[in-house]
């Protein structure tokens, strides 16, 4: 796996054409580390020029703002814009939808303006450009179904892109009770990740769950390390991990090409 | 002696007129007691939103029922305004009918108005049936009762009133025109009418004069006491959806605003030139207070927000913490936003245009922390309302206040905080070894 980072190319004055943002999930969750990896192995596997912050990477500030402490968003913003301006890069894709939504639409005004792609964007871009192909197969006769993340789908209209990739793989997608602009939290958002949650009758993540496991899938497709926490402890918690697997898009396609 | 009732007319319609204006100009003062929005962004895309949201009722129809149905009850709403133009120019001038030499577009104009009540009352029917019979979920949440549950239902009352008093006023006009009775010029189709119309057979020339006559004064006079009921309504939405629209939130629903405040201050910390000792140099007196704690901390569109609000509870059904039985409910945000400005403008009315200091405020008082704290900021109640209320910029601006003014966030979220400050990630985990799992296999 080759895995650049800006400091390094920048010294062999080499500038990559788009800046990977692996996030804090992706870099230190284990279970995000794997799509993170996945998501990797098809860069190289299509040759795209890229790179990664590495050490010098620090957290979008996102949920500090949905926290709401706008001081500590806005350190953390200033901080990564300073760094991303300085290597002066044009565009950035991540793997996570709350780092796409703070860097694409809260970073500009703040000095930090650059295009800003979902990876999912990015695979189907791979893909229409014919740098990577996807043949069935793998999937043949599976049921997918996709969980809209929040922060991609209602928040930036993200809806079609990860779609268009499950249907590639030759599966079934099947769609949930609330899908699209529907989507249901999977109960993250918001610095809900990091706290427990108010008193009520159920957790978000299992009713969310419940909502997938209603259309009887393989596979429960996500796009966004946080809900795929929040769908695999669903999955776990109706006993359901043996027969059904919480897989990231990227994940998905790096499996059917075998990476 | 003749033109009492011209006069008697004119002087209702003065008082209604005159009343609701009052009423429109507090409501005016209340909103902006708001601090400045932002409401930048495209004139024509405005436009459109408000044409395709508010005229268009296109967000009304993602629930293809209801919708359906308030599109009847809006259509009949509009157009059947046009005959109380009708009625105002005749009560004024003391003329009947004063459009039926239009003829034909007139039994056209007749024919649909009567129609689109009969409408509005089936209309009507059901949705007093899904609130009170079926008792669909959203209508009987907790902060559904006391008044929002009679205001509901109230709205529904007098809407069904007025459309009868309109058929039974046109079903003795129609009589009185078969008897060929003076004044009444034979003009209109009656679609509807003229099956209430055979009730009054063999009925004398001045009782059915006397119907006429009371059904349309007491029709215009229920709509004249309709337009003054409003301001104390969630059926304000009447009229507010349409600046409500046209203000709605242009950016992407993910973005939330960077506070100005804040960026001055956090790049002075971060200037390496910067004298920290330097007493603050600008004269512009208390510091800027972060968030909101109370409705004036809002600005003046989450103000208007709340008066559009009617409670419909898309919002809420839509709410993921609330469907899991949470205490969070958008609509609730709403309508304790709307009642505690409410409460202020009172106290500013009753204090010679002065707010004095009352010990309440929007949060505590109305919003609890943890109605706050459950939010996942996830959208979907923004994406839900029909007429582009945003629940959650109020939502997280007061997280803000709790959060910067007050220290007062939950303890799992100071954890991360402090992790977020110290490590640059949510947990524990040093900065240093953000890149070790490139070396893991």
């Amino acid at each position: 796996m080759n895995v650049p980072t800006m400091a390094s190319l920048f010294a062999e004055g080499k500038q990559p054409e788009v800046l990977f943002w692996v996030g804090c999930a992706g870099s230190f969750d284990d279970r995000a580390k794997k799509i993170t990896k996945a998501f990797v192995k098809i860069l190289n596997k299509a040759n795209v020029s890229f790179a990664v912050l590495g050490t010098e990477e620090s957290c979008t500030g996102d949920p500090a703002k949905r926290a709401g402490n706008e001081f500590l968003f806005q350190m953390q913003a200033m901080t990564n814009i300073e760094v991303m301006n300085a290597y002066e890069i044009k565009k950035v894709v991540t793997a996570c939808p709350h780092c796409f939504n703070t860097i694409k639409n809260e970073y500009p005004g703040l000095g930090g303006n650059y295009e800003v792609v979902h990876h999912t964007q990015f695979l189907k871009q791979l893909l229409d450009e014919g740098k990577i192909s996807l043949e069935g197969g793998t999937y043949k006769g599976k049921r997918i179904t996709y969980h809209d993340p929040c922060y991609l789908g209602r928040a930036n209209n993200v809806y079609e892109a990860p779609r268009e990739l499950i249907s590639k793989l030759d599966a079934e997608l099947v769609e949930m009770k609330n899908c699209r602009k529907k989507g249901l939290c999977c109960g993250a958002g918001g610095a809900q990740m990091f706290k427990e949650p108010e008193k009520g009758d159920k957790d978000v993540n299992i009713e969310r769950t419940e909502q997938a496991l209603e259309t009887t899938p393989d596979i429960i497709a996500a796009a966004c390390p946080f809900c795929n926490t929040m769908m695999t402890d669903g999955v776990k918690n109706k006993e359901k991990e043996a027969s059904i697997a919480v897989m990231d898009i990227a994940e998905l396609i790096a499996k059917a090409k075998d990476l | 002696m003749a033109y009492l009732p011209n006069i008697l007319f004119g002087l209702l319609l003065i008082a209604a007129i005159g009343y609701f204006a009052k009423n429109v100009k507090k409501l005016s003062r209340n909103i902006k007691l708001g601090k400045p929005a932002d409401t930048s962004g495209d004139k024509s895309e405005r436009l459109k939103n408000m044409s395709l949201i508010a005229f268009g009722q296109s967000k009304m129809v993602v629930r293809p029922i209801a919708g359906l149905m308030h599109i009847i009850v809006y259509l009949g709403f509009v157009i059947i305004n046009i005959e109380v133009l009708e009625i105002i120019i005749d009560g004024l001038l003391g003329t009947h009918r004063i459009f039926a030499p239009l003829g034909k577009t007139y039994d056209i104009l007749i024919a649909s108005f009567e129609i689109l009540a009969f409408l509005v009352i089936v209309a009507v029917v059901i949705f007093w049936l899904r609130r009170n019979i079926i008792k669909l979920k959203r209508f009987i949440k907790p902060e559904m009762t006391g008044w929002p549950k009679k205001d509901g239902n109230l709205i529904l009352y007098i809407e069904l009133v007025l459309m009868f008093l309109f058929l039974t006023m046109n079903a003795a006009d129609l009589q009185l025109q078969q008897m060929d009775a003076a004044n009444y010029v034979k003009a209109g189709t009656f679609p509807i009418s003229q099956f209430i119309a055979p009730i009054f057979e063999g009925m004398s020339m001045n009782s059915l004069i006397i119907v006429e006559r009371t059904a349309w004064w007491l029709h215009i006079a229920g709509i004249l006491f309709f337009l003054n009921y409003l301001y104390y309504s969630k059926h304000l939405h009447i009229l507010l959806a349409f600046p409500n629209t046209y203000y709605g939130n242009l950016k992407a629903q993910g973005q939330f605003n960077n506070l100005e405040s804040v960026t001055n201050e956090v790049k002075l910390m971060m200037d390496p030139n910067a004298d920290p000792s330097a007493a603050p140099t600008d004269d512009a007196g208390e510091p800027d207070k972060f968030g909101a704690s109370d409705v004036t901390d809002l600005n003046w569109v989450q103000l208007l927000n709340a008066y559009t609000c009617t409670e419909c509870g898309r919002c809420t059904s839509e709410c993921p913490a609330n469907q899991t039985g949470k205490k969070l409910s958008p609509r609730k945000v709403m309508m304790d936003t709307r009642d505690r400005l409410e409460e202020v403008g009172k106290n500013i009315d009753a204090n010679k245009g002065i707010f004095v200091p009352d010990g309440k405020q929007l949060l505590d008082d109305y919003i609890s922390r943890e109605e706050l704290w459950a939010c996942t900021t996830c959208n979907a109640c923004v994406e839900a309302c029909p007429v582009s209320i945003d629940p959650l910029s109020i939502i997280v601006e007061m997280r803000r206040y709790l959060v910067m003014e007050k220290s007062a966030a939950p303890s799992d979220l100071n954890n991360m905080m402090g992790n977020l400050e110290n490590n640059g990630a949510p947990w524990p985990f040093n900065q240093m070894d953000r890149l070790n799992w490139a070396k893991e296999s």
